[in-house]
């Protein structure tokens, strides 16, 4: 959907009425922010943490972090709210949780169009991203990340959706497998980013590594997190080996070579290099600068 | 506008700010306690001002207690403090923001 892909690895939550660590959450290096208006809220602090979350967004500067709220549920008194503030605030993206069926994201397509219109932004420029928590959101996955041009990517949230599959998380995250499955092609059908579950145990960081390790396989953007610390560690696992930055630079050079010689086929050690090639190779230099593998020129930095 | 009930929003957390507003008789009157040096008392007392002329409310009595809060933090407060007083919370006054 979007032209330049952006990295998404890692989306950190931060509990919206917080002040010490809404005005600290640009300086880990998370590639979102995701500041919580829903359950790191209190019922009766909803409308302080809108409001604490609204002027940080104005004065904070949050560096090249994407900006994201997850608002309160549709079914919730607070929804309508959350939303007019929120895209009065300009932000990047608003997460919704518990998304059931693609008709959820568009009541709030609508509802953010009409606030783009009554707060002067331009329309189209607030994104959405569905969390799915459910069975029944599960298997709407497809119609969920298809729903709005606005949509940038779906989540899966696993509290809420193993208890509803009266199953809880083990160690092996077996019980998560359809799910994950689902919402990753689900997203990349649609064009659209993948998020996993957070992991909510941060003294088993040995836990955390091996969930982190499979969703990277899968092909997952990245993770939601909890706290600061796991950014680092899904960052290592997101990073390309040196072996396969050299790849990725030869296949970019190649690219450059066929382009001056006014060649449409482009090979590399005498194989031809196709368009999965090309952009896995785009995305290794990006996840290898986003690392600081690379200098400004792509040079490998030898550690 | 005149407060309609006694409010109260921030917390005593560190970078946070606690705000009471009741209903007074005499313009705004401020009782502040603050964790940083003096010098500060103003800035505060001034966003705190700015927020309470947008919102119209001439009689109060200001009860804040600082924990080194920056001012937007201060601002974010006093907006939801104001809202609560007026029994606005529900239809804000978007302007204001």
């Amino acid at each position: 959907m979007a032209m330049e892909e952006k990295l998404r690895r890692t989306m950190m939550f931060v509990p919206g009425n917080n002040p010490a660590m809404v005005k600290d959450a640009g300086i880990f290096g998370a590639d979102s922010i995701m500041f919580d208006l829903e359950d790191a809220v209190s019922l009766s602090e909803k409308d302080a943490a809108r409001y604490l979350v609204y002027e940080a967004l104005q004065t904070v500067d949050y560096g090249r972090s994407e900006l994201v709220v997850r608002i309160n549920g549709l079914d919730t008194p607070f929804y309508r709210n959350d939303i007019k503030a929120m895209v009065k605030a300009g932000i990047d993206v608003i997460r919704l949780p518990k998304v059931e069926t693609a008709d959820m994201i568009r009541d709030l397509e609508g509802l953010v169009a009409e606030a783009e219109i009554e707060f002067g932004r331009e329309i189209g420029t607030t994104h959405l991203m569905a969390a799915i928590e459910s069975a029944r959101g599960v298997v709407n996955a497809n119609e969920i990340a298809r729903s709005s041009e606005r949509m940038i990517g779906i989540a899966l949230s696993a509290e809420d959706y193993t208890t509803d599959m009266k199953t809880h998380r083990y160690p092996d995250g077996q019980e998560l497998l359809y799910a994950r499955n689902v919402i990753l092609h689900a997203a990349r059908a649609a064009g659209i980013a993948a998020f996993d579950t957070v992991f909510t145990d941060l003294n088993d960081e040995a836990g955390f590594k091996r969930e982190t390790k499979l969703i990277h396989q899968l092909g997952f953007d990245g993770k939601s997190l909890i706290n600061p610390r796991q950014i680092d560690m899904v960052n290592q696992v997101y990073q390309p080996l040196k072996k396969e930055i050299v790849t990725a630079q030869n296949v970019i050079a190649a690219i450059e070579n066929a382009k001056q010689k006014g060649s449409g086929v482009i090979s590399m050690n005498g194989q031809m290099v196709d368009r999965p090639v090309v952009l896995r190779a785009e995305r290794v230099m990006r996840l290898a600068k986003a690392n600081n593998l690379v200098d400004e020129e792509g040079n490998y930095i030898e550690k | 506008m005149e407060i309609k009930k006694t409010a109260i929003a921030g917390t005593l957390e560190s970078s946070d700010v606690q705000i009471m507003l009741t209903q007074g008789t005499d313009g705004i009157v401020f009782d502040l306690v603050s964790d940083v040096v003096k010098q500060f008392d103003e800035a505060i007392k001034k966003t705190i001002n700015q927020v309470l002329s947008e919102y119209d409310v001439q009689n109060v009595i200001v009860k804040v207690v600082d924990k080194g809060a920056l001012d937007m933090v201060i601002k974010a407060r006093t907006v939801a403090v104001v809202q609560r007083a007026l029994d606005i919370v529900d239809e804000p006054k978007w302007e204001v923001l």
